[in-house]
């Protein structure tokens, strides 16, 4: 046992790389409530205001604040940057100023070159000569393949917001590791998974050993990083410190090398509770210096940004990064797994303030501790920026040692990893059945030419019949360019880093998404319970609608739509299940649109529904904007019908209430929040985005922005400075329901 | 049997205590100057047996843990047997039951009627008097009626030890008078069934529905009070307590 290891209790971790295993054995389950928590120090407050500084010159300059042009950024390309060196406890930066935005051409060089030229920077042009005719990127490997089907799909929106320019994200490396082992010990168990491999050199052998000598490099790599800063990572940590430190080295390494959509950073909370509890045991450090660690470490975390360009700022609005940080949650041994950390990381919120990164995501179950569920759900009143996700509902398929990338996908630390896929836009293939496959905005036929819809009025059976083989068609399609996809990040902007902390046997999820699901629930209601007449254009396309009488809405718990809206899941799922997939990847879907649901509304016909063309879609599983009028638990309830299975790869629901509404006192309020997390968790709910606020409040934030630099919201599966939306995405935030009550 | 509903809250926060689905019957012969849901008046309404609506609710019960059922109108007096047939089908399922009501249709010397009061009141956990006017003539010109009936409802509930929070709405000029607040706090002396006492201002959030009915609102240009006079009238209320 080596020194560092002092005091923990041994098991199967010590002799292989078992992260789990050293958390059950070790961990401290904590039923207390908030009183211990310390405030800010001095020097996080002065830290804070540095960054804070410096974010609002970013926000000043247009939104960057600087631009490496020249420097291909890799995991020790930079020295080290500091923000004020001799008052930070975790130290670490992406380039070598803070806020500077690196270079990271893998995923696509043309892609690199918007991001600094929409921002006034232009990348070396000897860079962009290397990358255009001797080294392939990513993207430009995809090009090469896509069919013409493919590009005329993209071109569309019938299937946007593919990772085919940008890093794809989503994985989740297990930077524990780094912490509990040191880099030596996990560069000793790859050598040897390099040593051990099959020896028929077939092509997936060859790939293999081709990805496992590019993961040593990167954990070399990572060694060396941690030298710049003038820490030996080798070995493992011995305190909270370093633990932390040493963490933190191994995401900041994923993100020097990865500009993923997502690039989250798994369950550490609980894990590094354990070294907490040593140190304060010991004497090593008090709970004020605990506090001022994780303080640093998160407001780091809060730090990490990427060059993107405008039309990635349309899908996923307002700068996010996805650091994800899962926390709570219940071990399949029946203990639940909050600890003293749980809280300080919520705690963060209030000693540096709201912020939308790290993206917190409580695993909430009906069994967690009910002090640690009234302080969720205080800290959500007042700074609307947690999400919660149903760890009862995961558990039986994840374990406990499962995080969420992004904002809803699930997967086991270090032995599961996903293609992300983003999503179709079902809606608007709903439209190319109605209209045999022709763009019902450009006239195009992008769709295979079936029989349109012929008559006056939609028949509900005819339209269902000529959807599910528009769907056939659309899931073929999507899951091939998607196949395309991974294929060409692997080969070209391989996550070499994030897969070093990886098993070496990976279970991968290969996730797909869809867009207006309730829009496509409301219209095929539309057409079965109410009579809709269609519209038809001088080119004989049916471009609107006219519904007479009224119909059941998805959002308020009635069956008759409810179950339209999970039979169309179920079809689509099982069609895209129909598909071969790259890596024997296993399919599974989303219901999850970011903020793309703006720009895939405004790209999307008018629909039977009595949505207007160019109109947004809501967000995510969500019933559209104010057609839930039953109350809020009728509305969490449709959600919560939609079956887990057919939608593993999370459901994502935004909720939005007004104080007044939740309970008149603040202890009414705390209870009656925790009593709607509980009721939709057990009625099986995935997910929740909890906002508290007032309309006014958003309305003023938009007149006065300067008035809310940290004004916090969630929108989709991610939080996101409300003063950094577009104007459009603004209104449509604004123009969700309210839940309040008269 | 039926009952005529005007609506349902699936998460009632502000109508008894805890989580609530709260059940607003239609119909009420009280015309409050200040009545916030006038559409829900007069007759009419949507028909629905007492087991499809408490099904609505338990469908959902995981929300309910904490809270229970609120029936609320309109005035659910009004619908007595259906009211009754509701809350036995709720206690079967040990749902806490809550009333909602102005008390307006209680009168102690109509025998038969007080009998249904009694079948009612043996299923209620807990109900919420809106006492509108303490004052008998200031009652009529708010409300149309006398609030005879209604005091005397107050005391029946305390004989019979059934809890009660007492609602009162404060409206300048009206009911937010020291003479009345006092008036009211020496009424409700002395009654041990007493959980809370909810002050509540006067809101114009009603105003759209009058403009849509094509009624007048008489109290279009009273202002609301604030939370401080709130905060006073029940520190009135209580100290003549």
């Amino acid at each position: 046992m080596t020194n560092a290891w002092n005091g923990f209790v041994g098991g199967a971790w010590e002799k292989e790389i078992n992260v789990r295993d050293f958390i059950q054995q070790n961990y401290t389950p904590y039923d207390g409530d908030e009183g211990f928590l310390e405030g800010a120090t001095p020097a996080t407050l002065e830290l804070w205001k540095s960054v804070s500084d410096l974010k609002k010159q970013e926000i000043e300059n247009g939104g960057v604040l600087d631009m490496d042009t020249d420097i291909i950024s890799t995991i020790t390309s930079h020295g080290p940057g500091y923000i004020e060196k001799d008052k930070e406890q975790i130290v670490g930066l992406q380039t070598d100023k803070p806020l500077k935005r690196a270079l990271q051409p893998y995923g696509g060089i043309r892609i690199a070159m918007q991001a600094c030229s929409k921002n006034g920077y232009e990348v070396d042009p000897e860079l962009v000569e290397f990358f255009t005719e001797h080294r392939k990127t990513h993207n430009a490997g995809v090009f090469d393949v896509y069919t013409p089907e493919m590009r005329k799909c993209r071109s569309s929106h019938i299937i946007t917001g593919l990772p085919d320019g940008y890093g794809r994200g989503r994985i989740i490396g297990d930077y524990r590791r780094v912490a509990l082992y040191g880099i030596d010990r996990l560069i000793e168990n790859k050598e040897y998974q390099k040593s051990s491999t099959r020896t028929t050199m077939r092509s997936d052998v060859i790939r293999e050993r081709e990805e496992l000598s590019e993961q040593i490099k990167a954990l070399n790599m990572l060694k060396k990083l941690g030298t710049i800063y003038g820490c030996d990572i080798s070995k493992p940590a011995s305190t909270l410190k370093e633990a932390t430190q040493w963490l933190y080295f191994a995401y900041l390494a994923a993100v020097k090398e990865q500009n993923g959509a997502a690039m989250s950073l798994g369950r550490t909370s609980t894990f590094l509770d354990i070294y907490a509890e040593r140190d304060i045991k010991n004497g090593v450090i008090t709970e004020k210096e605990a506090q001022e660690i994780v303080d640093h470490f998160i407001m780091k975390l809060r730090m990490v940004c990427f060059a993107r360009t405008p039309d990635y700022n349309a899908i996923f609005a307002g700068d996010p990064t996805w650091v994800t940080e899962s926390i709570g949650g219940v071990g399949i041994d029946g203990r639940h797994m909050v600890t003293k950390m749980s809280f300080r990381y919520l705690n963060t919120l209030n000693n540096l303030g709201a912020a939308p990164e790290p993206n917190l995501t409580v695993l909430w179950s009906t069994n967690l501790p009910e002090n640690f569920k009234n302080y969720c759900a205080k800290i959500s009143i007042k700074h609307h920026a947690v999400q919660y996700e149903n760890d009862d509902l995961m558990r039986p398929l994840h374990g406990d040692d499962y995080a969420i990338a992004c904002c809803v996908s699930s997967m086991r630390i270090g032995k599961e990893m996903q293609f992300f896929g983003a999503r179709a836009n079902l809606a608007k293939c709903l439209l190319y059945a109605i209209n045999g496959g022709r763009d019902e905005i450009t006239g195009e036929q992008v769709g295979p030419e079936y029989r349109a819809v012929e008559g006056e009025y939609l028949d509900y059976d005819d339209v269902m019949s000529k959807f599910k083989a528009m769907m056939t068609w659309l899931s073929k399609v999507y899951v091939n360019a998607l196949n395309i996809i991974h294929y060409m990040h692997d080969k070209y902007s391989y996550e070499r880093l994030q897969m070093a902390l990886h098993d070496r046997q990976v279970k991968r999820w290969f996730a797909t998404g869809i867009a207006g699901f309730s829009v496509v629930a409301d219209s095929l209601s539309a057409i079965k319970y109410a009579k809709v007449r269609v519209v038809r254009d001088e080119r004989g396309i049916i471009t609107d609608y006219i519904t007479e009488g009224d119909f059941p809405k998805y959002g308020n718990d009635d069956d008759r739509v409810d179950s339209i809206a999970k039979e169309i899941l179920h079809t689509f799922v099982k069609l895209l299940r129909q598909n071969y997939t790259y890596r024997d990847g296993i399919i599974t879907t989303s219901l999850l649109t970011i903020t793309s649901n703006v720009s895939y509304g405004k790209n999307t016909g008018s629909t039977p529904d009595g949505r207007k063309q160019g109109e947004a879609f809501a967000p995510g599983a969500n019933p559209m904007h104010g057609r839930d009028t039953n109350g809020a638990v009728a509305s969490l309830a449709s959600v919560a019908k939609i079956p887990f299975m057919d939608s593993q790869d999370g459901i994502s629901n935004t909720f939005t209430i007004v104080p007044s509404a939740l309970g008149k006192t603040e202890d009414e309020q705390t209870r009656n929040l925790v009593a709607l997390l509980d009721g939709y968790t057990k009625k099986g709910g995935f997910h929740l985005n909890v906002n508290v606020f007032d309309k006014e409040l958003l309305l003023d934030a938009q007149k006065h922005p300067e008035l809310y630099p940290q004004l916090t919201i969630r929108v989709s599966g991610y939080a996101v400075n409300f003063i950094k939306l577009t104007k459009e995405q603004q209104d449509e935030v604004i123009s969700r329901t309210f839940h309040s009550r008269i | 049997m039926k009952g005529y509903i005007h609506s349902f809250e699936t998460f009632g926060t502000v109508d008894g205590p805890g989580v609530r689905f709260v059940v607003f019957l239609q119909g009420c012969t009280m015309r409050c100057l200040y009545c916030h849901n006038p559409d829900s008046w007069c007759g009419g309404g949507t028909p629905y047996e007492a087991c499809d609506v408490l099904e609505k609710m338990t469908r959902n019960i995981a929300f309910y843990k904490t809270g229970g059922l609120t029936v609320s109108g309109g005035e659910p007096l009004l619908q007595l047997d259906f009211l009754i047939e509701l809350f036995s089908l709720a206690k079967v399922q040990n749902i806490h039951t809550c009333l909602d009501t102005s008390g307006i249709t209680f009168d102690k010397n109509d025998k038969a009627l007080v009998g249904k009061f009694d079948q009612l009141l043996s299923l209620c956990d807990l109900v919420m008097l809106d006492i509108k006017h303490i004052d008998k003539d200031e009652h009529i010109k708010l409300t149309g009626h006398s609030n005879e009936h209604v005091l005397n409802f107050a005391m029946y509930l305390n004989e019979k030890k059934i809890p009660m929070r007492v609602r009162h709405v404060i409206v300048p000029e009206i009911t937010y008078k020291e003479e009345y607040l006092r008036a009211l706090g020496a009424f409700l002396k002395g009654f041990s069934n007493i959980e809370k006492i909810e002050v509540l201002p006067f809101h114009k959030m009603g105003e759209v529905k009058y403009e849509q009915l094509g009624i007048e609102c008489k109290l279009k240009d009273t202002p609301q009070l604030s939370d401080i006079e709130v905060k006073k009238a029940y520190e009135i209320i209580k100290s003549a307590m």
